[in-house]
Protein backbone atom coordinates (compact mmCIF):
# COMPACT_ATOMS: atom_id res chain seq x y z
CA UNK A 1 0.00 0.00 0.00
CA UNK A 2 1.77 3.10 -1.15
CA UNK A 3 0.38 6.49 -0.39
CA UNK A 4 0.07 7.09 -4.13
CA UNK A 5 -2.38 4.30 -4.84
CA UNK A 6 -4.94 5.34 -2.23
CA UNK A 7 -5.14 9.11 -1.93
CA UNK A 8 -6.64 9.16 1.57
CA UNK A 9 -3.87 6.99 2.93
CA UNK A 10 -1.70 10.07 2.98
CA UNK A 11 -3.60 11.30 6.02
CA UNK A 12 -2.66 8.26 8.06
CA UNK A 13 0.57 10.14 8.64
CA UNK A 14 -0.11 12.38 11.67
CA UNK A 15 1.83 15.24 10.13
CA UNK A 16 -0.34 15.29 7.03
CA UNK A 17 -3.45 14.86 9.09
CA UNK A 18 -2.42 17.74 11.32
CA UNK A 19 -1.98 20.05 8.38
CA UNK A 20 -5.28 19.01 6.83
CA UNK A 21 -7.15 19.50 10.10
CA UNK A 22 -5.45 22.84 10.56
CA UNK A 23 -6.85 23.97 7.23
CA UNK A 24 -10.34 22.50 7.77
CA UNK A 25 -11.21 23.42 11.34
CA UNK A 26 -11.64 27.20 10.93
CA UNK A 27 -14.16 26.59 8.17
CA UNK A 28 -15.91 23.93 10.20
CA UNK A 29 -16.17 26.23 13.23
CA UNK A 30 -17.53 29.05 11.08
CA UNK A 31 -19.99 26.77 9.30
CA UNK A 32 -21.17 25.28 12.59
CA UNK A 33 -21.75 28.71 14.13
CA UNK A 34 -23.54 29.99 11.04
CA UNK A 35 -25.81 26.97 10.65
CA UNK A 36 -26.67 26.78 14.34
CA UNK A 37 -27.53 30.48 14.45
CA UNK A 38 -29.66 30.13 11.32
CA UNK A 39 -31.38 27.09 12.82
CA UNK A 40 -32.07 28.98 16.06
CA UNK A 41 -33.42 31.97 14.15
CA UNK A 42 -35.76 29.92 11.97
CA UNK A 43 -36.64 27.59 14.82
CA UNK A 44 -37.57 30.35 17.23
CA UNK A 45 -38.68 33.25 15.07
CA UNK A 46 -40.07 31.77 11.86
CA UNK A 47 -41.50 28.38 12.75
CA UNK A 48 -44.93 28.61 14.43
CA UNK A 49 -45.95 26.84 17.62
CA UNK A 50 -46.91 23.21 17.16
CA UNK A 51 -50.64 22.44 17.35
CA UNK A 52 -50.51 19.83 20.12
CA UNK A 53 -47.28 20.48 21.95
CA UNK A 54 -47.27 24.27 21.89
CA UNK A 55 -43.82 25.79 22.28
CA UNK A 56 -42.19 22.81 23.98
CA UNK A 57 -41.64 21.08 20.65
CA UNK A 58 -38.81 23.57 19.97
CA UNK A 59 -36.63 21.36 22.17
CA UNK A 60 -36.81 18.76 19.45
CA UNK A 61 -34.49 20.71 17.15
CA UNK A 62 -31.60 20.17 19.50
CA UNK A 63 -32.83 16.77 20.71
CA UNK A 64 -33.03 15.18 17.28
CA UNK A 65 -29.71 16.66 16.21
CA UNK A 66 -27.82 15.43 19.29
CA UNK A 67 -29.49 12.00 19.32
CA UNK A 68 -28.63 11.45 15.69
CA UNK A 69 -25.11 12.70 16.23
CA UNK A 70 -24.53 10.43 19.23
CA UNK A 71 -25.47 7.34 17.26
CA UNK A 72 -23.52 8.41 14.21
CA UNK A 73 -20.42 9.14 16.26
CA UNK A 74 -20.62 5.73 17.90
CA UNK A 75 -20.71 3.99 14.54
CA UNK A 76 -17.84 6.15 13.31
CA UNK A 77 -15.83 5.37 16.44
CA UNK A 78 -16.44 1.64 15.98
CA UNK A 79 -15.43 1.95 12.33
CA UNK A 80 -12.15 3.66 13.23
CA UNK A 81 -11.68 1.09 15.98
CA UNK A 82 -12.12 -1.70 13.44
CA UNK A 83 -9.63 -0.06 11.09
CA UNK A 84 -7.16 0.19 13.95
CA UNK A 85 -7.61 -3.47 14.86
CA UNK A 86 -7.10 -4.68 11.30
CA UNK A 87 -4.41 -2.37 9.91
CA UNK A 88 -2.90 -0.92 13.11
CA UNK A 89 -3.01 2.60 11.69
CA UNK A 90 -2.19 4.81 14.65
CA UNK A 91 -4.20 7.70 13.26
CA UNK A 92 -7.38 5.56 13.34
CA UNK A 93 -6.98 5.05 17.08
CA UNK A 94 -6.35 8.77 17.54
CA UNK A 95 -9.57 9.51 15.66
CA UNK A 96 -11.62 6.93 17.57
CA UNK A 97 -10.31 8.20 20.90
CA UNK A 98 -11.05 11.77 19.86
CA UNK A 99 -14.60 10.93 18.86
CA UNK A 100 -15.49 9.26 22.16
CA UNK A 101 -15.85 12.33 24.45
CA UNK A 102 -17.91 14.26 21.91
CA UNK A 103 -20.06 11.19 21.28
CA UNK A 104 -20.66 10.72 24.99
CA UNK A 105 -21.55 14.40 25.27
CA UNK A 106 -24.03 14.23 22.40
CA UNK A 107 -25.62 11.11 23.84
CA UNK A 108 -25.91 12.77 27.23
CA UNK A 109 -27.46 15.87 25.66
CA UNK A 110 -29.97 13.80 23.73
CA UNK A 111 -31.05 12.11 26.97
CA UNK A 112 -31.19 15.41 28.82
CA UNK A 113 -33.19 17.27 26.17
CA UNK A 114 -35.36 14.20 25.62
CA UNK A 115 -36.27 14.14 29.31
CA UNK A 116 -37.08 17.86 29.28
CA UNK A 117 -39.23 17.39 26.20
CA UNK A 118 -40.90 14.27 27.55
CA UNK A 119 -41.91 15.88 30.84
CA UNK A 120 -44.52 18.26 29.39
CA UNK A 121 -45.38 16.02 26.43
CA UNK A 122 -45.91 12.61 28.05
CA UNK A 123 -46.03 13.80 31.65
CA UNK A 124 -42.82 11.99 32.65
CA UNK A 125 -39.12 12.64 32.41
CA UNK A 126 -38.27 9.04 31.75
CA UNK A 127 -39.89 5.87 30.46
CA UNK A 128 -38.18 2.52 30.00
CA UNK A 129 -38.72 2.68 26.30
CA UNK A 130 -36.45 1.00 23.78
CA UNK A 131 -35.00 4.22 22.43
CA UNK A 132 -34.27 5.70 25.83
CA UNK A 133 -32.85 2.50 27.22
CA UNK A 134 -30.61 1.81 24.26
CA UNK A 135 -29.43 5.43 24.26
CA UNK A 136 -28.53 5.05 27.93
CA UNK A 137 -26.62 1.87 27.07
CA UNK A 138 -24.88 3.78 24.29
CA UNK A 139 -23.73 6.38 26.81
CA UNK A 140 -22.30 3.61 29.01
CA UNK A 141 -20.53 2.11 26.01
CA UNK A 142 -18.87 5.47 25.30
CA UNK A 143 -17.85 5.77 28.95
CA UNK A 144 -16.60 2.18 28.96
CA UNK A 145 -14.55 2.86 25.84
CA UNK A 146 -12.93 5.92 27.42
CA UNK A 147 -12.27 4.11 30.70
CA UNK A 148 -10.78 1.05 29.01
CA UNK A 149 -8.64 3.17 26.70
CA UNK A 150 -7.10 4.96 29.65
CA UNK A 151 -6.83 1.97 31.99
CA UNK A 152 -4.05 0.02 30.29
CA UNK A 153 -0.47 0.86 31.12
CA UNK A 154 0.48 0.92 27.49
CA UNK A 155 -1.48 3.18 25.17
CA UNK A 156 -1.37 0.84 22.21
CA UNK A 157 -2.78 -2.05 24.23
CA UNK A 158 -5.50 0.13 25.70
CA UNK A 159 -6.38 1.43 22.25
CA UNK A 160 -6.73 -2.03 20.79
CA UNK A 161 -8.79 -3.37 23.70
CA UNK A 162 -11.07 -0.33 23.57
CA UNK A 163 -11.42 -0.69 19.81
CA UNK A 164 -12.52 -4.29 20.22
CA UNK A 165 -15.07 -3.16 22.80
CA UNK A 166 -16.37 -0.50 20.40
CA UNK A 167 -16.85 -3.07 17.65
CA UNK A 168 -18.63 -5.54 19.97
CA UNK A 169 -20.82 -2.70 21.21
CA UNK A 170 -21.73 -1.70 17.67
CA UNK A 171 -23.05 -5.20 17.05
CA UNK A 172 -24.84 -5.21 20.39
CA UNK A 173 -26.68 -1.91 20.25
CA UNK A 174 -29.25 -3.07 17.65
CA UNK A 175 -29.82 -6.29 19.61
CA UNK A 176 -30.39 -4.26 22.76
CA UNK A 177 -32.76 -1.96 20.90
CA UNK A 178 -34.88 -4.78 19.52
CA UNK A 179 -34.99 -6.79 22.72
CA UNK A 180 -36.07 -3.78 24.79
CA UNK A 181 -38.52 -2.64 22.14
CA UNK A 182 -40.11 -6.07 22.11
CA UNK A 183 -40.21 -6.26 25.87
CA UNK A 184 -41.72 -2.79 26.20
CA UNK A 185 -44.40 -3.36 23.60
CA UNK A 186 -45.44 -6.62 25.25
CA UNK A 187 -45.85 -4.91 28.58
CA UNK A 188 -47.23 -1.51 27.78
CA UNK A 189 -49.07 -1.84 24.52
CA UNK A 190 -47.86 0.44 21.80
CA UNK A 191 -45.08 2.86 22.53
CA UNK A 192 -45.89 6.36 23.72
CA UNK A 193 -43.33 7.76 21.33
CA UNK A 194 -44.85 7.49 17.93
CA UNK A 195 -42.51 7.53 14.98
CA UNK A 196 -44.15 10.54 13.39
CA UNK A 197 -46.67 12.91 14.83
CA UNK A 198 -48.67 15.34 12.76
CA UNK A 199 -46.82 16.49 9.68
CA UNK A 200 -44.25 19.21 10.27
CA UNK A 201 -44.46 22.71 8.89
CA UNK A 202 -41.74 23.34 6.27
CA UNK A 203 -40.05 25.95 8.45
CA UNK A 204 -39.80 23.44 11.31
CA UNK A 205 -38.19 20.91 9.03
CA UNK A 206 -35.76 23.53 7.72
CA UNK A 207 -34.75 24.49 11.25
CA UNK A 208 -34.26 20.87 12.20
CA UNK A 209 -32.12 20.06 9.18
CA UNK A 210 -30.03 23.19 9.73
CA UNK A 211 -29.51 22.25 13.36
CA UNK A 212 -28.48 18.72 12.40
CA UNK A 213 -25.97 20.10 9.90
CA UNK A 214 -24.70 22.63 12.44
CA UNK A 215 -24.19 20.01 15.14
CA UNK A 216 -22.54 17.78 12.58
CA UNK A 217 -20.03 20.50 11.67
CA UNK A 218 -19.46 21.33 15.34
CA UNK A 219 -18.68 17.68 16.07
CA UNK A 220 -16.36 17.44 13.09
CA UNK A 221 -14.48 20.56 14.21
CA UNK A 222 -14.14 19.45 17.83
CA UNK A 223 -13.13 15.92 16.91
CA UNK A 224 -10.47 17.12 14.45
CA UNK A 225 -9.12 19.61 16.99
CA UNK A 226 -8.96 16.94 19.68
CA UNK A 227 -7.30 14.53 17.26
CA UNK A 228 -4.68 17.20 16.51
CA UNK A 229 -3.88 17.65 20.18
CA UNK A 230 -3.93 13.90 20.72
CA UNK A 231 -1.44 13.42 17.85
CA UNK A 232 0.84 16.12 19.26
CA UNK A 233 0.76 14.56 22.72
CA UNK A 234 1.54 11.11 21.37
CA UNK A 235 4.53 12.14 19.27
CA UNK A 236 6.20 14.90 21.26
CA UNK A 237 9.65 13.97 19.99
CA UNK A 238 8.89 14.20 16.30
CA UNK A 239 10.07 17.16 14.31
CA UNK A 240 6.70 17.88 12.75
CA UNK A 241 5.01 18.13 16.14
CA UNK A 242 7.54 20.71 17.34
CA UNK A 243 7.15 22.70 14.16
CA UNK A 244 3.37 22.47 14.42
CA UNK A 245 3.43 23.70 18.00
CA UNK A 246 5.57 26.65 16.96
CA UNK A 247 2.93 27.41 14.36
CA UNK A 248 5.19 26.95 11.37
CA UNK A 249 5.01 23.75 9.50
CA UNK A 250 6.40 23.93 6.01
CA UNK A 251 5.47 21.76 3.11
CA UNK A 252 8.87 20.10 3.03
CA UNK A 253 8.66 19.34 6.72
CA UNK A 254 5.31 17.71 6.20
CA UNK A 255 6.63 15.63 3.35
CA UNK A 256 9.65 14.58 5.35
CA UNK A 257 7.46 13.54 8.25
CA UNK A 258 5.15 11.63 5.94
CA UNK A 259 8.05 9.79 4.36
CA UNK A 260 9.38 9.02 7.82
CA UNK A 261 6.09 7.57 9.01
CA UNK A 262 5.70 5.50 5.84
CA UNK A 263 9.18 4.08 6.45
CA UNK A 264 8.26 3.36 10.04
CA UNK A 265 5.09 1.62 8.92
CA UNK A 266 6.78 -0.59 6.35
CA UNK A 267 9.56 -1.51 8.72
CA UNK A 268 6.91 -2.44 11.28
CA UNK A 269 5.22 -4.66 8.75
CA UNK A 270 8.49 -6.27 7.83
CA UNK A 271 9.16 -6.84 11.49
CA UNK A 272 5.84 -8.58 11.88
CA UNK A 273 6.37 -10.75 8.81
CA UNK B 1 -10.75 -28.13 29.13
CA UNK B 2 -10.54 -31.20 31.32
CA UNK B 3 -7.60 -29.61 33.06
CA UNK B 4 -9.61 -26.43 33.66
CA UNK B 5 -12.54 -28.39 34.95
CA UNK B 6 -10.47 -30.42 37.36
CA UNK B 7 -8.75 -27.24 38.46
CA UNK B 8 -12.04 -25.60 39.28
CA UNK B 9 -13.39 -28.71 40.95
CA UNK B 10 -10.35 -28.88 43.16
CA UNK B 11 -10.98 -25.27 44.07
CA UNK B 12 -14.38 -26.17 45.41
CA UNK B 13 -14.36 -23.08 47.52
CA UNK B 14 -14.81 -20.83 44.51
CA UNK B 15 -17.91 -22.72 43.48
CA UNK B 16 -19.31 -22.49 46.97
CA UNK B 17 -18.60 -18.77 47.16
CA UNK B 18 -20.42 -18.01 43.93
CA UNK B 19 -23.41 -20.18 44.83
CA UNK B 20 -23.60 -18.56 48.26
CA UNK B 21 -23.42 -15.12 46.62
CA UNK B 22 -26.28 -16.07 44.29
CA UNK B 23 -28.47 -17.25 47.17
CA UNK B 24 -27.62 -14.22 49.33
CA UNK B 25 -28.54 -11.72 46.61
CA UNK B 26 -31.89 -13.46 46.19
CA UNK B 27 -32.38 -13.41 49.96
CA UNK B 28 -31.93 -9.65 49.94
CA UNK B 29 -35.03 -9.15 47.80
CA UNK B 30 -37.66 -10.37 50.30
CA UNK B 31 -35.77 -8.63 53.10
CA UNK B 32 -35.85 -5.34 51.23
CA UNK B 33 -39.37 -5.72 49.87
CA UNK B 34 -41.22 -7.23 52.79
CA UNK B 35 -42.75 -10.70 53.03
CA UNK B 36 -45.94 -10.03 51.02
CA UNK B 37 -46.12 -13.16 48.80
CA UNK B 38 -47.96 -11.42 45.96
CA UNK B 39 -45.35 -8.68 45.65
CA UNK B 40 -42.53 -11.18 45.93
CA UNK B 41 -44.03 -13.30 43.20
CA UNK B 42 -44.11 -10.34 40.83
CA UNK B 43 -40.50 -9.65 41.56
CA UNK B 44 -39.28 -13.24 41.45
CA UNK B 45 -38.18 -13.50 37.78
CA UNK B 46 -36.28 -10.22 38.00
CA UNK B 47 -34.73 -11.21 41.33
CA UNK B 48 -33.41 -14.57 40.23
CA UNK B 49 -32.15 -13.22 36.92
CA UNK B 50 -30.41 -10.17 38.37
CA UNK B 51 -28.77 -12.40 40.98
CA UNK B 52 -27.63 -14.80 38.25
CA UNK B 53 -26.19 -11.94 36.17
CA UNK B 54 -24.29 -10.51 39.14
CA UNK B 55 -23.03 -13.95 40.20
CA UNK B 56 -21.83 -14.59 36.67
CA UNK B 57 -20.09 -11.22 36.61
CA UNK B 58 -18.18 -11.70 39.85
CA UNK B 59 -17.24 -15.30 39.09
CA UNK B 60 -15.84 -14.38 35.66
CA UNK B 61 -13.73 -11.55 36.97
CA UNK B 62 -10.73 -13.82 37.49
CA UNK B 63 -11.34 -16.26 34.63
CA UNK B 64 -8.04 -15.51 32.91
CA UNK B 65 -6.25 -13.54 35.61
CA UNK B 66 -4.38 -16.41 37.29
CA UNK B 67 -3.31 -18.01 34.02
CA UNK B 68 -2.19 -14.64 32.80
CA UNK B 69 -0.09 -13.95 35.86
CA UNK B 70 1.71 -17.31 35.93
CA UNK B 71 2.34 -17.27 32.19
CA UNK B 72 0.32 -20.35 31.25
CA UNK B 73 -1.89 -18.18 29.05
CA UNK B 74 1.09 -17.44 26.84
CA UNK B 75 1.71 -21.15 26.49
CA UNK B 76 -1.87 -21.58 25.32
CA UNK B 77 -1.10 -19.08 22.58
CA UNK B 78 1.60 -21.45 21.33
CA UNK B 79 -0.57 -24.56 21.68
CA UNK B 80 -1.57 -26.43 18.51
CA UNK B 81 -5.29 -25.72 19.01
CA UNK B 82 -6.50 -22.30 17.86
CA UNK B 83 -6.91 -19.78 20.65
CA UNK B 84 -10.62 -19.52 19.82
CA UNK B 85 -11.16 -23.18 20.71
CA UNK B 86 -9.10 -22.81 23.86
CA UNK B 87 -11.16 -19.80 24.89
CA UNK B 88 -14.40 -21.64 24.24
CA UNK B 89 -13.19 -24.61 26.27
CA UNK B 90 -12.21 -22.39 29.17
CA UNK B 91 -15.59 -20.67 29.20
CA UNK B 92 -17.37 -24.01 28.90
CA UNK B 93 -15.46 -25.41 31.86
CA UNK B 94 -16.20 -22.30 33.84
CA UNK B 95 -19.88 -22.47 33.02
CA UNK B 96 -20.13 -26.18 33.89
CA UNK B 97 -18.52 -25.55 37.26
CA UNK B 98 -20.10 -22.21 38.20
CA UNK B 99 -23.08 -21.60 35.91
CA UNK B 100 -24.75 -24.99 35.99
CA UNK B 101 -25.12 -25.05 39.80
CA UNK B 102 -27.08 -21.79 39.58
CA UNK B 103 -29.39 -23.31 36.97
CA UNK B 104 -29.93 -26.39 39.12
CA UNK B 105 -30.58 -24.33 42.23
CA UNK B 106 -32.86 -21.81 40.55
CA UNK B 107 -36.17 -23.75 40.83
CA UNK B 108 -35.73 -24.00 44.59
CA UNK B 109 -35.02 -20.29 44.87
CA UNK B 110 -37.85 -19.44 42.52
CA UNK B 111 -40.15 -21.52 44.70
CA UNK B 112 -39.00 -19.61 47.74
CA UNK B 113 -39.98 -16.38 46.01
CA UNK B 114 -43.43 -17.73 45.19
CA UNK B 115 -43.14 -19.14 41.69
CA UNK B 116 -44.90 -22.43 41.12
CA UNK B 117 -45.34 -25.33 38.73
CA UNK B 118 -44.41 -24.74 35.13
CA UNK B 119 -42.97 -21.30 35.93
CA UNK B 120 -40.12 -22.99 37.75
CA UNK B 121 -39.40 -25.09 34.69
CA UNK B 122 -39.39 -22.01 32.46
CA UNK B 123 -37.06 -20.26 34.92
CA UNK B 124 -34.59 -23.14 34.81
CA UNK B 125 -34.73 -23.43 31.00
CA UNK B 126 -34.32 -19.68 30.55
CA UNK B 127 -31.26 -19.73 32.80
CA UNK B 128 -29.95 -22.80 31.00
CA UNK B 129 -30.08 -20.93 27.70
CA UNK B 130 -29.11 -17.52 29.05
CA UNK B 131 -26.24 -18.07 31.48
CA UNK B 132 -23.86 -19.47 28.81
CA UNK B 133 -24.32 -16.20 26.89
CA UNK B 134 -23.60 -14.28 30.09
CA UNK B 135 -20.47 -16.38 30.60
CA UNK B 136 -19.26 -15.72 27.05
CA UNK B 137 -19.89 -11.98 27.30
CA UNK B 138 -18.28 -11.84 30.72
CA UNK B 139 -15.25 -13.71 29.39
CA UNK B 140 -14.83 -10.99 26.74
CA UNK B 141 -14.84 -8.42 29.53
CA UNK B 142 -12.41 -10.45 31.63
CA UNK B 143 -10.04 -10.75 28.67
CA UNK B 144 -10.31 -7.05 27.80
CA UNK B 145 -9.49 -5.96 31.35
CA UNK B 146 -6.52 -8.30 31.86
CA UNK B 147 -3.67 -6.48 33.52
CA UNK B 148 -5.66 -3.31 33.93
CA UNK B 149 -5.95 -1.16 37.02
CA UNK B 150 -9.31 -1.56 38.84
CA UNK B 151 -10.17 -4.37 36.46
CA UNK B 152 -13.22 -5.64 38.34
CA UNK B 153 -15.15 -2.38 38.47
CA UNK B 154 -14.19 -1.56 34.90
CA UNK B 155 -15.38 -4.97 33.75
CA UNK B 156 -18.80 -4.34 35.31
CA UNK B 157 -19.02 -1.03 33.45
CA UNK B 158 -18.11 -2.69 30.16
CA UNK B 159 -20.14 -5.86 30.43
CA UNK B 160 -23.37 -5.06 32.28
CA UNK B 161 -24.73 -2.97 29.37
CA UNK B 162 -24.14 -5.94 27.09
CA UNK B 163 -26.07 -8.21 29.48
CA UNK B 164 -29.27 -6.26 28.83
CA UNK B 165 -30.78 -8.39 26.02
CA UNK B 166 -30.22 -11.66 27.88
CA UNK B 167 -31.71 -10.25 31.05
CA UNK B 168 -34.72 -8.83 29.22
CA UNK B 169 -35.46 -12.08 27.41
CA UNK B 170 -34.70 -14.40 30.34
CA UNK B 171 -36.70 -12.58 33.00
CA UNK B 172 -39.33 -11.85 30.35
CA UNK B 173 -39.84 -15.55 29.63
CA UNK B 174 -40.60 -16.26 33.29
CA UNK B 175 -42.93 -13.27 33.58
CA UNK B 176 -44.76 -14.41 30.47
CA UNK B 177 -45.15 -17.87 31.96
CA UNK B 178 -46.81 -16.27 35.00
CA UNK B 179 -49.50 -14.39 33.11
CA UNK B 180 -49.95 -16.25 29.87
CA UNK B 181 -48.24 -19.18 28.22
CA UNK B 182 -46.57 -17.22 25.43
CA UNK B 183 -43.07 -17.82 26.72
CA UNK B 184 -41.87 -19.89 23.76
CA UNK B 185 -41.02 -16.77 21.76
CA UNK B 186 -38.77 -15.50 24.55
CA UNK B 187 -37.08 -18.84 24.95
CA UNK B 188 -36.50 -19.28 21.23
CA UNK B 189 -35.02 -15.76 20.97
CA UNK B 190 -32.81 -16.59 23.93
CA UNK B 191 -31.77 -19.73 22.09
CA UNK B 192 -31.03 -17.65 19.00
CA UNK B 193 -28.81 -15.35 21.09
CA UNK B 194 -26.95 -18.40 22.37
CA UNK B 195 -26.59 -19.79 18.84
CA UNK B 196 -25.16 -16.47 17.66
CA UNK B 197 -22.92 -16.03 20.71
CA UNK B 198 -21.37 -19.50 20.63
CA UNK B 199 -19.43 -19.09 17.38
CA UNK B 200 -18.88 -15.29 17.50
CA UNK B 201 -17.90 -14.43 21.06
CA UNK B 202 -15.00 -16.94 21.31
CA UNK B 203 -13.47 -15.01 18.41
CA UNK B 204 -13.79 -11.80 20.39
CA UNK B 205 -12.36 -13.48 23.50
CA UNK B 206 -9.40 -14.79 21.53
CA UNK B 207 -8.85 -11.35 20.01
CA UNK B 208 -8.91 -9.71 23.43
CA UNK B 209 -6.52 -12.30 24.85
CA UNK B 210 -4.07 -11.68 22.00
CA UNK B 211 -4.17 -7.95 22.74
CA UNK B 212 -3.47 -8.59 26.41
CA UNK B 213 -0.59 -10.95 25.61
CA UNK B 214 1.08 -8.82 22.95
CA UNK C 1 -44.95 36.25 16.09
CA UNK C 2 -43.76 36.82 19.66
CA UNK C 3 -45.57 39.40 21.75
CA UNK C 4 -42.51 41.12 23.15
CA UNK C 5 -39.48 39.68 24.88
CA UNK C 6 -41.41 38.51 27.93
CA UNK C 7 -43.64 36.35 25.78
CA UNK C 8 -40.59 34.93 24.02
CA UNK C 9 -38.90 34.07 27.29
CA UNK C 10 -42.06 32.48 28.67
CA UNK C 11 -42.16 30.00 25.74
CA UNK C 12 -45.89 29.46 26.13
CA UNK C 13 -45.41 28.23 29.69
CA UNK C 14 -42.61 25.82 28.81
CA UNK C 15 -39.77 28.20 29.67
CA UNK C 16 -38.08 25.81 32.12
CA UNK C 17 -38.08 22.94 29.69
CA UNK C 18 -37.05 24.84 26.56
CA UNK C 19 -34.41 27.06 28.17
CA UNK C 20 -33.24 24.17 30.33
CA UNK C 21 -32.53 22.18 27.19
CA UNK C 22 -30.86 24.95 25.21
CA UNK C 23 -29.03 26.37 28.21
CA UNK C 24 -27.45 23.08 29.22
CA UNK C 25 -26.59 22.26 25.62
CA UNK C 26 -24.89 25.62 25.12
CA UNK C 27 -23.06 25.35 28.45
CA UNK C 28 -21.84 21.84 27.77
CA UNK C 29 -20.64 22.61 24.25
CA UNK C 30 -18.92 25.76 25.47
CA UNK C 31 -17.23 23.82 28.27
CA UNK C 32 -16.03 21.22 25.78
CA UNK C 33 -14.51 23.95 23.62
CA UNK C 34 -12.82 25.69 26.57
CA UNK C 35 -11.36 22.46 27.96
CA UNK C 36 -10.11 21.44 24.55
CA UNK C 37 -8.54 24.85 23.99
CA UNK C 38 -6.75 24.62 27.32
CA UNK C 39 -5.45 21.17 26.54
CA UNK C 40 -4.25 22.38 23.15
CA UNK C 41 -2.41 25.37 24.59
CA UNK C 42 -0.78 23.19 27.20
CA UNK C 43 0.40 20.70 24.56
CA UNK C 44 1.79 23.52 22.43
CA UNK C 45 3.57 25.13 25.36
CA UNK C 46 5.13 21.82 26.32
CA UNK C 47 6.40 21.21 22.81
CA UNK C 48 7.74 24.75 22.45
CA UNK C 49 9.66 24.42 25.71
CA UNK C 50 11.11 21.16 24.47
CA UNK C 51 12.17 22.76 21.19
CA UNK C 52 13.83 25.69 22.98
CA UNK C 53 15.65 23.33 25.32
CA UNK C 54 16.87 21.27 22.39
CA UNK C 55 18.05 24.40 20.57
CA UNK C 56 19.84 25.69 23.67
CA UNK C 57 21.45 22.30 24.20
CA UNK C 58 22.87 22.10 20.71
CA UNK C 59 24.17 25.69 20.91
CA UNK C 60 26.06 25.15 24.16
CA UNK C 61 27.51 21.95 22.79
CA UNK C 62 28.74 23.87 19.76
CA UNK C 63 30.31 26.45 22.11
CA UNK C 64 32.24 23.80 24.02
CA UNK C 65 33.72 22.44 20.87
CA UNK C 66 35.16 25.78 19.96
Amino acid sequence: MSSRSVPWLKFTAPANFYALAQRLTPWLWAGAALLCLAALYIGFFVAPAEAHQGESYRILYIHVATAWMGMFLYLLMALYGGIYLVWRIKMADIMARSIAPTGALMTFLSLWTGALWGAPTWGTFWVWDARLTSTLVLLFLFLGYIALHGAADDREKGGRAASLLAVIGAINVPIIYFSVDWWYNLHQGSSVIRADGPSMAPSMLTAMLLMIAGIWLYSAAVVLRRAQVEALEREPRSEWAQAAAAGRMTRTQRELAAAESVREHTSQEEGQA
Amino acid sequence: MRRDLSLIVTRRQDVLTVVAFFILVITLFPLALGPDPQKLRTLAPAGVWVAAALASLISLDRLFADDWRDGSLEQLLLAPEPLTVVALAKVAAHWLALGLPLVVLSPALGYALGLEGAELGVLAVSLLLGTPVLSLLGAVGAALTLGVRAGGALMALLILPLYVPVLVLGAGAVTEAMYSSAFYAHLSLLGALLAAALPLLPLAIAGALRIALD
Amino acid sequence: MWDGIGDFLAMGGYAGYVWGSYGVTAAVLLLEGVLLGRRRRRAHALLQRRTRRAAAGSQSKGGNER
